[in-house]
Order: structure tokens, then C-alpha cells, then sequence
């Protein structure tokens, strides 16, 4: 169990270390030079070489990258070249919109996808069963900025039930300011009895959460159900079958149990989908996180920020996907002794 | 490969029999010939030239005249359909290829080599997977600057060490067969080897990965497009026509929705058809049914 767990934090380290090597090669030596960039337009010479003395960006590439690690280490990423703010402090407060989204969007598809995947397993070959089967197949196919437009149009559009985009009304802004606890809307006007603008922040999340729910719902209930069906040809299953146990007990008392692992490796996959997809919803939506941070950032040059930004959601998805690597030795008995 | 010596009455019934009991890679191979023959007879199909702006009969809706409608510079949206359909193609071809030429040398030498280059190639990979996914290709397009192959390049590099992993747990299977075991006896070269055995016993799993990373690749590229990181303004692309239509999609629904169907629909027949070749070409692989 110590083993494994020092394996696996010693691995995490060279990735992360890879990951952010990657950016270095993405920002440093792919990217056009940066004080250009920074500059705008066509500045002459003497001020590109000025500018490039003051960031540090003339020395050799090496004495660059021990630099470069060192303040993503130390969390400086930087300022953003339009907000001239430091890029850690933005990515920090609009994590919060992002996290709020993905979170609850896992909970949402978790909650709907694991219950249908069991039971298209269990009901295998159904018509349940195949109905469930066509609907992931034709899920994984939907582009997620359309199933967005689609909502927008029937919900706001045609029905006009819900807001169109952003995070709350500006009126409330104005009337029922939101106080910044947790950076979670929905938690934090709970928690400062603003109804209003918990009312508010419910019904601007209620679009994209119902996007990102049914963009992942198709991979969630298909790796359930195939793992459940895995799980169902153990040899200790067959044995209970054997024994002519009731069916319930061998599905709820048996098979259940050992799904909690596929739980948790769902988790672990399906939070990079979401944090992925968010990148596009949140665009769509307006959503002010980290997703539509990256794509606006990028649109405008500000590669400090897109930089930081990305990052910060590739840090995030390896320690959530660390986090799910912990859970397994505590659910899982034989990886504690392994 | 064995071959094995049928004739063809016989070869007949079993393609029936296979094609009966397959009818969703029927479907799949059904739309994706409709979308291929529209991508290539675009020109004769198409009754309006694709980039011609006709002010006066912006945003209309679907018409005897104008099948899908025009957009908001009264541009044929079928015609746009049938030629951002080359582009969509494309792009899906060029992806999967990039990531195919990078990841089986990759896979092959870490499969067969196995030891050291094994260790380090497959954690390199490891770190290509860390990001969640769509955001490294952002992150390289960002790089590189937008534009259409950029975007290819960016999506085929992320692709390619989901496409070595597979290909070295083929070579470690293939490694032990008695076949190359034999090889090795008659002093054969390690390259002969490899290149001649080896490689085309592992690549079945390949081509099965590579068919269902295809339409994957489609989907990424619009996605791509519609963030203004792909395709740029005089290309014709699904992506970026939606991305177009989010100014007047509100009350002029196939601008948008147009498009996405066309994704919807190329996206499934892919996947289809790579469920279907992976039933054909690998039955023991095959999902768990």
C-alpha cells in the first residue's frame, strides 16, 4: 500500500514535470516571440530586444526552462498582457464558475448514467438493453457546441424558460450582489440567505449543466455497463448463481459492491471529458471559467493566460485522476496488500 | 495472413449473412457513401456557388428553391453542406494518418524492444495523456497560430500515443507467437523481422482504433473550427459554419442546426462502420456483448 502509493505520487511528479515541459516547448520555441506579442503590432527592433532582455527571453533556452519551471512551481504564472493582472490570481477566481459546472455535472451523470448501465447490463440483450446501446452510440456523436445552440434555442428561444448565457442576471449583481465565500454561486447565495440570487444562479447553470450531462451520460452508461457485464462473468457470481441464490441478492449484495471500483475509474476518465467539453460550453454559454478563459485568452494573444490557464485544468485532471488512484487502495482490498 | 480459397457463390452468402446481422454498419457505410459522393460531386450537386453572397435573400428559411436555406449573407447553406463536407473529410483523413505514421513506429519499437525505450517511450505518452482531452490540441493550435493544419497537426500529435499504446500491447502478443520465435532460429535480421512479421500481425488492432479515432477527429476538428482555432473565414467547414450562424441562430434555426446534423450524422456512420470493421477483423477483441 506505501509502495504504491510512493509509486504512484513519484509518477505524478514526472508527468506533471512533462506537462508543464510540454507548455514550455508550446510557449518558448513553437510559439511566435512573445515580446512581439506583448508589444503589439510591428515594434521596431531595438524595442523587441528590450523587451526580451526584461522577460528574460534572450538568454539560452535552458537557463529559459530551469526559470520557467521554477515559477510554475512557485505559482507565478505570470501576468496577463490585458488585464496586466497575475494570470494565477485569474485562473483561481474563475475556477470556481468551472468547478461549480463540471461538479455537478458529474453528479448529475453519475447519478443518471451508473443506475442505466447497470441495468442494461443486468437486462442484457433487452430491449432496454438495446435501446441504451443505440442512444451512446448516436451520444458520442453529437458536437457538444451544437447539443448547446439546440438547447439555447428550444429553452430560451422557443419556450423562453430559462436565461440564455452567463452565470447570474446583472440585476442581481446590481441588487443582490452574490458575497464571494467559496467562489460557488449556488453555495455561496445559500449560504448568504440571497434567494434571489440563488434563484438566479439556478437558472443559468440549468443549460450548460444539462449540456455537459448529456454529453458524458453516452460514455458513462456504456463503460458501466461493460464493466458491469465484466464483473457479472466473475467466477464468484457464477458460483452465487450456482448456489441458486435469489438474483436480487446476487445483483445488490454482489455485483454491486464490485462496481464501486468501475465508479471510480469513471470518475477518473470522465472528469477530463468534462473539463474538455467545458472548454466549448462554456463558450457557448458565456460561463465565465476556465474553459472559455482559454478560448478568449487565446483570441486575443494573451498567451500568459491561455498558457496558465491550460495548465492549471492539466494539473487539476491529474489530481483528480490521483485522488481516484487513493480511493481504489481503500475500496479495493487486494491493492492494499499488492 | 492466410488466405483461404473460397469461391464465390460461397463468399456471396457470407457477406449476405454478415451484412444481414450487421445492419447498423450497413447504415454507417450507407451515409457515409452519401456524404463521400456529396463531398465529391459537390460541383455538379450543388445548384448555388457556395461563396456567393446574395444580400437579398439573406437568412431564408428552407425553400423548394434554397433546400437548407441560406445563411446571413444569403449563401446557399446546402451548397456550403455539400463542399465543407471535403474539408470535414480531410481532416479526419489527414488526423488519423499523422497520428498512424507517429504512433505504430512508436508502439512497435516499445512493444518489441521492450526494456528501457519501452519505459521511457510509454511514459512519454503518459504525459500526452495527461491532458484532458481537446485541451492539448488548443493548447498546440494556440501555439502554432490558428488555421486549418495546424489544427490537423495539433489533433494528430495528441492522437498518436493513444495509437503507439495500442500498437505495443499488439507487439507484445505478437512478440511470443512461435512464428517469430522460428524467425529468430532461421537468423533472420531484427529489422527483417520486425518490419516483415511483426508489423503486420500487430496492425489489426490498429486500424480497428484508427477507424473509430477517425470520426473522433471530425468532431475535434469542428470543435476546433467553431472556437475560431481551425478553419478560418473563406474555408468552408461545418465548425466554423455553426460558428458563423451565432449571431442569428436564435430565430434562424438551420443555420446552425444545419451543420450539426451533418457532423451528428458523419460522425455516427463512422463510428459504425468502426464498430463494424472491429466485429469483422477482430471478433476476439470485440466489445463485451
Amino acid at each position: 500500500m506505501a509502495m504504491h502509493l510512493v509509486q504512484r505520487l513519484l509518477m505524478i511528479v514526472g508527468v506533471v514535470l512533462g506537462v508543464v515541459t510540454i507548455m514550455f516547448v508550446l510557449s518558448r520555441v513553437l510559439a511566435p516571440s512573445p515580446a512581439e506579442l506583448m508589444l503589439g503590432g510591428r515594434p521596431p527592433a531595438e524595442m523587441i530586444a528590450k523587451m526580451n532582455e526584461e522577460l528574460g527571453l534572450n538568454k539560452p533556452l535552458a537557463v529559459q526552462y530551469v526559470s520557467f519551471i521554477g515559477n510554475v512551481l512557485r505559482g507565478e504564472l505570470g501576468n496577463s498582457l490585458l488585464t496586466k493582472r497575475p494570470v494565477a490570481q485569474e485562473v483561481i477566481e474563475r475556477f470556481g464558475a468551472t468547478f461549480e459546472l463540471t461538479t455537478l455535472a458529474m453528479a448529475l451523470v453519475l447519478l443518471i448514467g451508473i443506475p442505466i448501465g447497470i441495468v442494461s447490463a443486468v437486462k442484457h440483450n433487452s430491449l432496454i438493453d438495446n435501446i441504451v446501446r443505440t442512444v451512446s452510440v448516436a451520444g458520442v456523436a453529437i458536437p457538444s457546441f451544437i447539443l448547446a445552440m439546440a438547447l439555447q434555442i428550444l429553452f430560451y428561444g422557443v419556450l423562453g424558460w430559462l436565461p440564455l448565457q452567463g452565470r447570474v442576471d446583472t440585476s442581481i449583481l446590481l441588487d443582490h450582489p452574490i458575497k464571494p465565500i467559496t467562489g460557488l454561486f449556488l453555495v455561496d447565495s445559500l449560504l448568504g440567505g440571497n434567494w434571489e440570487g440563488f434563484l438566479s444562479a439556478l437558472a443559468h447553470i440549468a443549460l450548460p449543466l444539462f449540456a455537459l450531462t448529456i454529453l458524458l451520460l453516452a460514455t458513462v452508461t456504456r463503460i458501466t455497463r461493460n464493466m458491469m457485464i465484466e464483473v457479472l462473468k466473475e467466477e464468484y457470481i457464477r458460483t452465487a448463481f450456482a448456489y441458486g441464490l435469489p438474483r436480487a441478492t446476487i445483483y445488490y449484495r454482489y455485483a454491486l459492491k464490485a462496481t464501486l471500483i468501475p465508479v471510480l475509474t469513471v470518475i477518473g476518465l470522465t472528469y477530463g471529458y468534462l473539463l474538455g467539453g467545458a472548454v466549448v460550453i462554456e463558450t457557448v454559454f458565456d460561463w465565465p471559467g476556465l474553459g472559455s478563459f482559454v478560448v478568449s485568452s487565446i483570441a486575443q494573444n494573451d498567451y500568459p493566460a491561455s498558457l496558465g490557464a491550460t495548465l492549471f485544468l492539466a494539473v487539476a485532471y491529474l489530481m483528480v485522476n490521483l485522488i481516484v488512484d487513493l480511493l481504489y487502495a481503500v475500496v479495493d482490498p487486494r491493492l492494499r496488500t499488492a | 495472413m492466410a488466405t483461404y480459397i473460397m469461391d464465390w457463390p460461397t463468399r456471396l452468402v457470407r457477406a449476405r449473412a454478415f451484412l444481414g446481422q450487421n445492419r447498423l454498419f450497413v447504415l454507417g457505410a450507407a451515409i457515409l457513401l452519401l456524404v463521400i459522393s456529396g463531398a465529391l460531386l459537390a460541383p455538379w450537386i450543388a445548384h448555388f456557388e457556395p461563396a456567393k453572397i446574395v444580400m437579398s435573400e439573406r437568412l431564408s428559411p428552407p425553400s423548394a428553391e434554397h433546400l437548407m436555406g441560406t445563411d446571413r449573407f444569403g449563401r446557399d447553406i446546402f451548397a456550403r453542406l455539400l463542399y465543407g463536407a471535403r474539408i470535414s473529410l480531410l481532416v479526419g483523413l489527414c488526423v488519423v494518418l499523422l497520428s498512424l505514421v507517429l504512433g505504430i513506429p512508436v508502439g512497435l519499437l516499445a512493444g518489441y524492444l521492450g526494456g528501457r525505450t519501452d519505459l521511457i517511450l510509454m511514459r512519454l505518452a503518459d504525459i500526452f495523456l495527461a491532458f484532458p482531452p481537446l485541451l492539448l490540441p488548443i493548447a498546440i493550435t494556440a501555439a502554432l497560430g490558428p488555421g486549418l493544419w495546424n489544427a490537423v497537426i495539433a489533433l494528430g500529435v495528441t492522437g498518436f500515443p493513444g495509437i503507439a499504446r495500442i500498437m505495443r500491447g499488439a507487439v507484445l502478443r505478437v512478440r511470443e507467437e512461435l512464428y517469430i520465435g522460428a524467425a529468430r532460429t532461421m537468423g533472420l535480421g531484427q529489422l527483417h523481422i520486425l518490419v516483415r512479421h511483426v508489423l503486420p500481425n500487430s496492425l489489426t488492432p490498429v486500424i480497428v482504433a484508427a477507424s473509430s479515432d477517425f470520426g473522433y477527429a471530425i468532431l475535434a476538428g469542428a470543435s476546433l473550427s467553431f472556437i475560431g482555432l481551425g478553419a478560418q473565414a473563406p474555408a468552408i467547414e461545418w465548425g466554423l459554419m455553426a460558428a458563423d450562424s451565432r449571431v442569428d441562430f436564435l430565430d434562424h434555426w438551420w443555420t446552425a442546426l444545419i451543420p450539426g446534423l451533418a457532423i451528428f450524422l458523419t460522425v455516427l456512420a463512422l463510428n459504425l462502420v468502426g464498430d463494424g470493421l472491429r466485429d469483422i477483423l477482430d471478433p476476439k477483441q470485440g466489445r463485451p456483448e
